[in-house]
């Protein structure tokens, strides 16, 4: 018989062992998915294939970075497209600035420009992660609507920026002279490239799998539960949720950093309201609290948006509806159904 | 002149966004329901307006007819979608009316077609007022002006003076507890729904006719007003007011004054600023 407050708390039912068993096997299909799918594409005719099983994965990175928040901390955003902005910025401006021999001087230091994928990266990630702890320092302190409403404020603030930055392109964006360069790694091989994206998607899954199980992800998941009980017991909730939105910043600004290097290009777009949105909606279809399932609802988004948008340019018209209903009529999204969850949180 | 001129705009703009943000302040605070659509029905009731006007001539008549079919749309919104996802969490909240907002947004395009259209004013407003030499100002942004503020009165009149208005205040601060008391707390939402979306086609309309109609207008205003209840309070009517004033005047000031980068994130500045004083907003209604 199911316990009853495990349900309620979004905890498995009945049977635990089952439970495990059938989550392991749908994370075995979707990296086997992906490891073979290039081949498969080949195999199949369609190379194209290959490019959306890439794009799933890079929005996968973003969409599990939001699940971070959403699904274990309880801090709805409406902003995570920031730090993809952020991410994918600092690779473009860099790799501009190296291309057209600007220099920054401030005081007596010069700043390069470098395509280096081992200086760019960590730069764009440590930015966006700086970004995240600025935003979070001043979100966190609200919460509920103020706190959707604050974070869509500040990745507005950041496409806005972007959007001014004429230099760089403004409003029509920049395109990147190439991948970023990785040693003897030769990123603009597509192949090669799509590998590397697998690596890191598996990385941050690992990561971050392990981390919601952890000492840290458990306050975590109890501050989403009951945050006040959790500073009665004495934690200092508003750190943990920091930390957490600071990780979850830096993945995102991870995948701005594979949004540049596999679409050569970056615009304000990647920034916008409609991207938060897109992150979120990935979520909700595939399941927020399961980390796999924000992958496996990018993968139902990109797909949809590929098959109604040959039909019709008014997609849009048709998908809204279905979200609707996917929405009303679910419980917690795909990955929800497929564990057999009987509940969610927020 | 110039800043009498850019404050008279400001203010203009801010009233504009105090209509839309009227109505979307009271549903968010009776209902605790977040609607991204609300700009859906800005821009419908633009769309409507410049329709009728095709056909009946009138830019009066063009306007109550855009903000009663609108409000009869919002109503079955209402009635059909909104109405299951009071008792949800505002993450599905923002997702379904996402999904509305893309819905909206497509079906204006089937119907209107993608290119913008124009809504024409009567000559009496078209022409502008000469305050003195060298300084005239149309007068159409003059009667936005006097429609927000007619409105404004009149919300704070039917807010704080009348049975319904008390209706109102009770339920946003205790829902529950109206309820309780044998009030059909979704009856009285579905006509203050009506009502807000009726004030937003009014806002489309008015604005239309001085930016233009088309698809996606609704889109970038949201955002703003969503800004301007959160900075006034969730719930308040004086403070979607004040942050109306407040957002409008800064972000017209912003484009003549400062530098374009940060013209155009004064807005969110002014907002990040205000949180960070006041977490709940100006003038706080409930957390």
């Amino acid at each position: 018989m199911a316990d009853p407050v495990a349900t309620e708390a979004g905890i498995e039912p009945a049977s635990p062992i089952a439970g495990i068993v059938r989550r392991r096997l749908i994370h075995v299909g979707v990296f086997v998915v992906l490891l073979v799918g290039p081949f498969a594409a080949r195999l199949l005719g369609q190379p194209f294939y290959a490019d959306v099983l890439m794009r799933i994965m890079v929005y996968g990175i973003a969409a599990m970075s939001l699940d971070l928040i959403v699904g274990y901390a309880g801090i709805i955003s409406l902003g995570q497209a920031a730090f993809l902005g952020i991410g994918g910025y600092v690779t473009g401006i860099l790799d501009y600035n190296l291309h057209n021999g600007i220099v920054w001087t401030v005081g007596p230091v010069h700043f390069v420009g470098s395509s280096a994928a081992l200086v760019v990266w960590p730069l764009a990630i440590a930015l966006s992660a700086l970004g995240a702890l600025v935003i979070g320092a001043i979100s966190l302190r609200t919460r509920g609507v103020f706190l959707i409403m604050i974070t869509l404020a500040f990745a507005q603030m950041f496409y806005y920026v972007f959007l001014s930055l004429d230099a760089y392109g403004g409003q029509d964006g920049l395109e990147l002279s190439g991948r970023s360069a990785m040693g003897p790694i030769p990123l603009n091989n597509d192949l090669v490239f799509y590998y590397l994206v697998f690596v890191l998607f598996a990385a941050v899954f690992v990561f971050l799998s392990r981390l919601v199980n952890s000492r840290f992800g458990m306050v975590v998941k109890g501050c989403m539960q009951n945050e006040k009980r959790m500073q009665t017991l004495g934690f200092e909730t508003y750190r943990y949720k920091l930390t957490c939105f600071v990780i979850s910043g830096a993945i995102a600004g991870l995948a701005g950093i594979l949004f540049a290097n596999m679409n050569m290009f970056i615009s304000p777009g990647i920034t916008s309201f409609e991207r938060s949105g897109d992150l979120l909606i990935m979520g909700i279809l595939g399941g927020f609290g399961t980390l796999i399932g924000p992958v496996i609802g990018a993968a139902i988004y990109l797909v949809l948006q590929l098959v109604l948008g040959s039909y019709t340019t008014h997609w849009q018209a048709i998908f809204g509806p279905i979200l609707i209903v996917i929405v009303l009529s679910g419980r917690g999204g795909i990955a929800g159904r497929l564990y057999g969850r009987q509940g969610r949180k927020w | 002149m110039l800043i009498v001129e850019q404050s008279l705009n400001g203010v203009e703009f801010g009233l504009t966004l105090f209509l839309l943000a009227a109505g979307l302040t009271l549903v968010l605070g009776i209902m605790r329901f977040i609607n991204l659509a609300h700009g859906s029905f800005y821009m419908i009731g633009a769309f409507i307006a410049a329709t009728t006007q095709t056909i009946v001539h009138s830019y009066l008549l063009s306007l109550v007819v855009a903000c009663l079919m609108t409000a009869a749309v919002g109503l079955l919104t209402e009635r059909i979608v909104f109405r299951t996802l009071y008792e949800r969490g505002p993450l599905d909240q923002v997702i379904v009316t996402y999904g509305i907002v893309m819905f909206f947004n497509e079906m204006v395009r089937i119907i209107f077609g993608n290119l913008p259209l124009s809504i024409s004013l009567p000559n009496i407003m078209a022409n502008s007022v000469q305050f003195s030499a060298g300084f005239s100002y149309p007068i159409f942004r003059l009667v936005i002006s006097g429609v927000g503020v007619a409105v404004a009165f009149g919300l704070y009149f039917l807010v704080n003076r009348t049975r319904a208005g008390m209706l109102i205040r009770a339920g946003a601060s205790d829902r529950s507890m109206i309820q309780a008391l044998g009030i059909r707390i979704n009856l009285l939402f579905a006509l203050v729904f009506a009502f807000g979306v009726g004030l937003a086609a009014v806002a489309g309309a008015l604005a239309g006719a001085l930016y233009g109609v088309q698809v996606g207008m609704g889109d970038n205003i949201l955002i703003l007003t969503l800004m301007v209840i959160v900075i006034g309070g969730i719930g308040s009517i004086e403070g979607a007011f004040v942050g109306a004033l407040l957002v409008g005047v800064v972000d017209t000031f912003g484009q003549v004054m400062l530098p374009p980068t940060l013209a155009s994130i004064s807005v969110y500045i002014l907002m990040a600023v205000v949180l960070f004083w006041r977490p709940r907003g100006l003038f706080p209604v409930y957390g």
